[in-house]
C-alpha cells in the first residue's frame, strides 16, 4: 500500500478542513503540500493532476481525487466511519449534507461584501438556532445514544462537531439551548485522535481572517 | 413497501436528477406536488422534513431529504454505484463535477436580468473548457462504453442528463465531443431511459417564467 495521503490546498481551512478533521479523527497521518503562489496551482493544472482544474485534491491509494465529497466518502468508507449498511449510510448522508449546508454559509462569510455582512450573519444565526441545531438535537434526543447513527462514531458526528466549533467561534451563546449537542461535542473532542488534533501544533487550521482572504484574492485572482 | 414517493413542486429544480436516476433504474415512483405554500407548511409541521426543505423522498420507510443522500441511497439500492470503494470514488468525483456545472445552470433563472448574459457566457466557457473536456478525456482514456468499470452507473446517468441541459442551452456546445455524444446516444437508447425521454413521462420541461413565479410563491423566495 502507498504512503500517507497527500493533501493539496492553500494553507487555510476552506474546503479542505473537513477532510483534515475526518482523517485526523480516523487516526490517519497525512502530508500537506501547500499552494502558496499562482504558479503552484498552475503546475498542478498542467500536470493533469486536477480533473476539474480545482483543489482540494488528495493523493490517496494511487488516485488523485478531487471534489470534497468524493474524498470524504472514500475516507469514510475506508476507515469504517460510514455506517454498517445502506440505511445507516442514508441517515449519515442526510445529516452530513445538512451540516455542509450550514457550513457553506459560514465558510462564505469572509467573502461577503461588507454592506451585506450583517444581514448574512443574522441569517446564519437564525438558521443555526431555528433549523440546524434543533434538527440534530432532536436526532440525539430520539434515541438517547452517544452518536448520531447506529450507536457508533461516524463521519456525521465528526462533521457536526467540527461545525459546532465554528458555531462557537461565531457566537458561543448559539449553543446554549442544545445540551445533547454540547455533550456530543465534548465526547467526540475527548476521543484520543480528536483530542490530539484539537491541540496547538496539529494540522488544524485557524479561522480565516480578512487579511488572508485579501491575499488569496490577489494571488489567485478571484 | 410501495413505490418511492417524491415530494416537490411540479418542476425540475433539485428533484429532477432523482427522477432521472429512478427512471434509469427502471423504478416506478409517485409524485406529490407542492402547489401552495400551505402544502409545504403541512410537510414542515408534520415533521417530515428534517431541515424544513424539499426534495423529500419517502422510500423503504425513511423520509429522506438532501439530494445527495437520496441519490446515494437509490444508486446503492439499484447497483448503480460501482463494485467497490475505488469505483465509488471515481463515480463520486465525476458526479460532483456534473453537479457543479448543473448547479450553475439550475440557478440561471434566478439570476438578475442585468447579469444574465455574463452568467450564460461563463457557463458556456466552463462547459467547453473545463467540464466536457474532462469527461471526454475519461471516455477516451479507456475507450469503454461507460465512465466507470465498463458498466452503467449513476455517473453516466447524471452526465447524460447534464448533456441534455447543455444541449438546451446551446447545441453547438457539444460539437467537439464525439465520445460524449456517443454516451448520450447510448444511454438514451437504454429501454428505461428511452421511455423516460418520451412525451408523457414524469420528466419535467425547462423552467419557464410561469413555473419560476410559482416556485417563488410556494417557497416564498423574493
Amino acid at each position: 500500500m502507498a504512503g500517507k495521503p497527500i493533501l493539496h490546498y492553500f494553507n487555510g481551512r476552506g474546503r479542505m478542513e473537513c477532510i483534515r478533521w475526518l482523517l485526523a479523527a480516523a487516526g490517519v497521518e497525512f502530508e500537506e503540500k501547500f499552494i502558496e503562489k499562482p504558479e503552484d496551482l498552475d503546475k498542478l493544472k498542467n500536470d493533469g493532476s486536477l480533473m476539474f482544474q480545482q483543489v482540494p485534491m488528495v493523493e490517496i491509494d494511487g488516485m488523485k481525487l478531487v471534489q470534497t465529497r468524493a474524498i470524504l466518502n472514500y475516507i469514510a468508507t475506508k476507515y469504517n466511519l460510514y455506517g454498517k449498511d445502506m440505511k445507516e449510510r442514508a441517515l449519515i448522508d442526510m445529516y452530513s449534507e445538512g451540516v455542509a449546508d450550514l457550513g457553506e454559509m459560514i465558510m462564505h462569510l469572509p467573502l461577503c461584501p461588507p454592506a451585506e455582512k450583517d444581514a448574512k450573519l443574522t441569517l446564519i444565526r437564525e438558521k443555526t438556532t431555528n433549523r440546524y441545531l434543533p434538527a440534530f438535537e432532536n436526532v440525539l434526543k430520539s434515541h438517547g445514544q452517544d452518536y448520531l447513527v447506529g450507536n457508533k462514531l461516524s463521519r456525521a458526528d465528526i462533521h457536526l462537531v467540527e461545525l459546532l466549533y465554528y458555531v462557537e467561534e461565531l457566537d458561543p451563546s448559539l449553543l446554549a439551548n442544545f445540551p445533547l449537542l454540547k455533550a456530543l461535542k465534548a465526547r467526540v473532542s475527548n476521543l484520543p485522535a480528536v483530542k490530539k488534533f484539537l491541540q496547538p501544533g496539529s494540522q488544524r487550521k485557524p479561522p480565516t481572517d480578512e487579511k488572508k482572504i485579501e491575499e488569496a484574492r490577489k494571488a489567485f485572482k478571484f
